[in-house]
């Protein structure tokens, strides 16, 4: 997705783009995601800024696109089953609004007002219309092909080696089926963009956080927005390399009812886990019991990207002229795809910078080069 | 022999499937004196090879559908006097690690059809794979009609309902099931109805020699092979005698009953408005692309069909087994001399190993049993023992003829030109080949897993167990390199309620409890 927002903002820009991918498009974490496109579970600071922005291009990228990419301007819905919880939740939204979110708090009795089956008894809640929602691979797919002739795509190609030059610039890219040469390569391999570095010569500690998404049988429209615990925002933010689950719970289009989300950090082992598959059910019946007797019909396992302080990794990279990174977006890789693909643009092209990217800068960690 | 499990009791083997590799690996470790739990989803043992009526149908020679019936009441009999526990109405869902060192939990929901549905754990040293094989599918116009049948379908009709497809309510027409079988519910039987078998492999043989013994009436049987691909192995045939005298006795079946075997041909189209009037059946290439102007029709009630089987492996990759391509494309697991799988502790038999028959399962899960209770006995493998290896020698062999047999019915590469863009691929999302095709020209799809998230085929009820083979087939006819297909994961193996996975145990992954998940649980015994 990052690299589709990356191909469609630089082809605006009048510069002609090749899309290398050793798979097919959403081949990675897209296929894997959600397609959350959140504003709620956001702290003020440089990622709310970013996904601010973001939430402003997808609402313009949702007039262009197909409605087959399932934008939906749905809302977020985060409660709290207590009035502890609500209380912190309301000085969290309070801090937002600060920032330029919209958030509204919701009394326990009118949660039932927005979503008609959520389970009685909780304290509130917070609503927050920004958050939105799309079809992660549609919407990479479209998007690539609203780029239009400026974009080719070779798919199936792996790259192999970083080209470079005689003063260390990047000259291109080598692949199975040969040299492509170009001024600038930009790294949008999500989850892998550590290994590209690495290819570059460049340290980036991106590591894999997996999470499984539960799916059930096609339902009628059970679940109006994206709706969450108050955890969740705690669970994001968090550091530990345990397992932690907080049911996030949305309906869809096409009738299924998603469950995320769990965060762990278990290299790329796909295997199912029969524990995250207990929580993330057994949280999403208590925020909506008719779910109770509805069945999952799959589940399937992604990996975020993530770096070590939760930021992204977006522009150039000053170890390596010619190399700009646009990956390690954790969780959030679809929301802050359009923002994070016009600042590359902008920055290829000289033009403006939509917002000031230096905490994003991709040598912050240090290490310098590697080998 | 127990008929059910309490308190949630340790085994030494757990074998999913009471089929004829289940069955053979159960009692053959049970009587080398291991406890042994046999799952299965259905009520009584058998699998689909020795599916049969059940005692309240009051059928009286359910062995005259089957031959090799014999090996089937052997195999019962040592059941009923083993110590197995079989464990029938079970549906597996997922096998994992169990977090004490050297154990697997099976997961599964018990009640017929999964409803009124509990959690059942059970715990095992060893796990034998025993799940065999779904029938292959290729669409064509008209498919979907009611009256189009699978033709593994349409033999359990008969093994285990004795009705016959051609009347009444279609199975196929209803939306697929999960677990690929394309259901029986509502079939009615009308003898004399004209039933076309068609599709490839050595079970349309079967099948029509089954039906019109039946009563139906079998106008044509279309093999989408030649059946030349056999003769180029003279030696493995001469070896495997037996497979030949069955082929035989299917085809005299099929001349006494006026059954003509049209080879290098299949059903290209089937008409009538709401259910099968009659197809077309058109010569094929050695590509199996359709030759021009070949087609003839064929007036029919019904149409049964299959393109062979594939082997049900989701809760093998579930737990990372390695698989290989068979001959016919398919995915298979890997496994050793003795049956193991790339996981050590889990073992498999039968067609999950490769598509060979009942005959090479009983053999296969033989062996199996045998190496499990060797293993767990903390004996070396039984290789050298004389039954081992006698049993190893008919493997090899059996496995031999069903390498030919796989590359025989190998599906060509040319058979998507026999589809048009308006025919539905997934039933279950209703996905045309057309919407299939424009993802893979227009929009990037290079595997069956990016044909589904950009167009939901293969995301419904079945799990594209349907439309997978097709799919696959029709990702890699996109421009530049096709990615290299990988086997289908499904890690819910069949949908589960829920409450019923929220009911489940808390495992020692957990970094803490939630008391509140506790109060919300179901009263439940296994899980």
């Amino acid at each position: 997705m990052v690299g589709a927002a990356c191909a469609y903002y630089a082809a605006r820009r009048g510069l002609q783009v090749t899309v290398l991918d050793r798979g097919s498009v959403a081949g990675g974490t897209t296929g894997a995601g959600e397609g959350n496109l959140l504003v709620s579970d956001k702290e003020p600071g440089p990622e709310l800024e970013l996904a601010l922005h973001s939430t402003q291009l997808w609402r313009e990228l949702a007039e262009v696109l197909p409605s087959r990419i399932e934008y939906e301007a749905k809302g977020g819905l985060v409660v709290a089953s207590d009035e502890k919880g609500l209380a912190a939740l309301r000085e969290f939204a309070a801090r937002q609004t600060a920032a330029g979110v919209t958030a509204e708090v919701v009394p326990g009795g009118r949660l039932g007002d927005l979503e008609p089956h959520l389970a009685p008894g909780l304290a509130g809640g917070v609503h927050y219309p920004q958050d939105a929602q799309v079809q992660p691979a549609l919407a990479a797919a479209h998007l690539l092909r609203a780029a239009g002739d400026r974009v080719s795509l070779r798919l199936g190609e792996e790259v192999t080696e970083i080209l470079t030059g005689a003063h260390g610039e990047v000259r291109g890219v080598r692949t199975p089926s040969g040299d492509l040469h170009a001024p600038y390569v930009v790294n949008a391999a999500g989850t892998w963009g550590g290994e590209l570095a690495r290819l570059a010569g460049v340290d980036l500690p991106v590591l894999p956080r997996r999470g499984f998404v539960l799916v059930t049988e096609p339902l009628p429209r059970l679940v109006r927005r994206k709706v969450y615990a108050a955890d969740y925002v705690a669970d994001v933010a968090s550091d530990s390399a345990a397992l932690q689950t907080s049911a996030v719970v949305e309906g869809t289009p096409a009738g299924p009812v998603l469950i995320g989300a769990s965060r762990e950090r278990v290299g790329y082992d796909r295997s199912p886990s029969v524990e995250v598959l207990r929580r993330l059910a057994g949280q999403a019946v208590r925020l909506f019991p008719a779910l109770a007797t509805m069945r999952a019909v799959r589940t399937y396992a992604g990996f975020r990207p993530y770096l070590p302080d939760h930021l992204p990794a977006i522009g150039p990279d000053p170890r390596r002229p010619g190399l700009l990174h646009a990956c390690g977006h954790e969780g959030a890789g679809i929301g802050l795809a359009p923002a994070t693909g016009r600042i590359i643009a902008e920055t290829l092209a000289d033009g403006e910078l939509p917002l000031d990217i230096s905490p994003f800068r991709p040598d912050r960690f240090g290490g310098g080069e590697a080998g | 022999m127990p008929n059910s499990a309490t308190d949630d009791p340790e085994y030494d083997l757990a074998v999913i499937g009471a089929g004829a590799a289940g069955l053979a690996g159960a009692v053959t470790a049970a009587e080398l004196g291991l406890s042994v739990a046999l799952l299965d989803t259905s009520a009584q043992p058998g699998g689909q090879f020795y599916r049969h009526p059940a005692p309240a149908l009051g059928a009286t020679r359910p062995e005259a559908l089957h031959h090799d019936w014999s090996t089937f009441t052997g195999l019962r009999r040592r059941l009923a006097d083993s110590s197995v526990t079989l464990l029938a109405g079970h549906h597996v869902w997922t096998v994992v690690r169990a977090e004490t060192g050297g154990r697997w939990d099976v997961h599964a929901v018990t009640g017929a059809d999964g409803d009124g549905e509990r959690p059942v754990r059970v715990r095992a040293r060893a796990v034998l794979l025993a799940t065999g094989a779904y029938e292959r599918q290729l669409p064509f116009p008209g498919w979907t009609l009611p009256g189009v049948v699978g033709a593994g379908g349409a033999q359990a009709m008969l093994k285990s309902g004795l009705v016959l497809p051609g009347n009444g309510v279609s199975p196929a027409g209803a939306k697929p099931r999960a677990g690929g079988r394309v259901s029986s519910a509502g079939a009615t039987s009308r003898a004399g109805g004209r039933v076309v078998v068609a599709g490839s492999g050595p079970l349309l043989l079967a099948v029509a020699a089954s039906l019109a013994k039946a009563g139906a009436r079998v106008p044509a049987v279309v093999e989408a092979s030649g059946y030349l691909g056999y003769a180029r192995h003279p030696r493995t045939l001469a070896v495997n005698a037996h497979k030949m005298v069955e082929a035989a006795m299917h085809g005299t079946a099929l001349l006494r009953h006026g059954v003509r075997l049209r080879t290098r041909s299949a059903v290209t189209q089937v008409h009538g408005s709401d259910r099968v009037e009659a197809v077309t059946v058109s010569r094929l290439d050695r590509d199996w692309r359709p030759v021009r102007g070949s087609g003839r029709r064929i007036v029919c009630d019904a149409l049964a069909v299959g393109f062979g089987l594939v082997p049900q492996l989701e809760l093998a990759t579930g737990l990372g087994c390695t698989t290989r391509r068979a001959q016919d494309g398919s995915h298979v697991l890997d496994l050793d001399a003795q049956q193991e799988t790339s996981v050590p502790g889990i073992w498999a038999a039968g067609e999950t190993g490769g598509i060979g028959g009942a005959q090479l399962a009983c053999v296969e899960g033989e062996l199996a049993g045998l190496a499990i209770a060797a293993r767990l006995g903390g004996r070396p493998a039984p290789a050298g023992s004389a039954r081992a290896r006698a049993l190893g020698r008919r493997r090899d062999r059996m496995r031999a003829f069903a390498s030919v047999m796989a590359a025989a019915h190998a599906p060509g590469a040319g058979w998507s030109r026999w589809l048009d863009d308006a025919t539905d691929v997934c039933r279950c999302e209703e996905v045309s080949a057309g919407r299939i095709r424009e993802a893979v020209t227009d929009f990037g799809a290079r595997d069956a897993r990016t044909v589904k998230l950009l167009t939901r085929a293969g995301m419904g009820w079945c799990q594209g167990r349907m439309c997978g083979a097709a799919v696959a087939c029709l990702a890699a006819e996109g421009p530049g390199e096709a990615l290299p297909p990988s086997p289908e994961r499904r890690p819910l193996a069949v949908p589960v309620r829920l409450e019923v996975l929220a009911a489940l145990t808390e495992t020692a992954a957990s970094e803490s409890g939630d008391p509140e998940a506790s109060a919300a649980r179901e009263e439940g015994t296994g899980g």
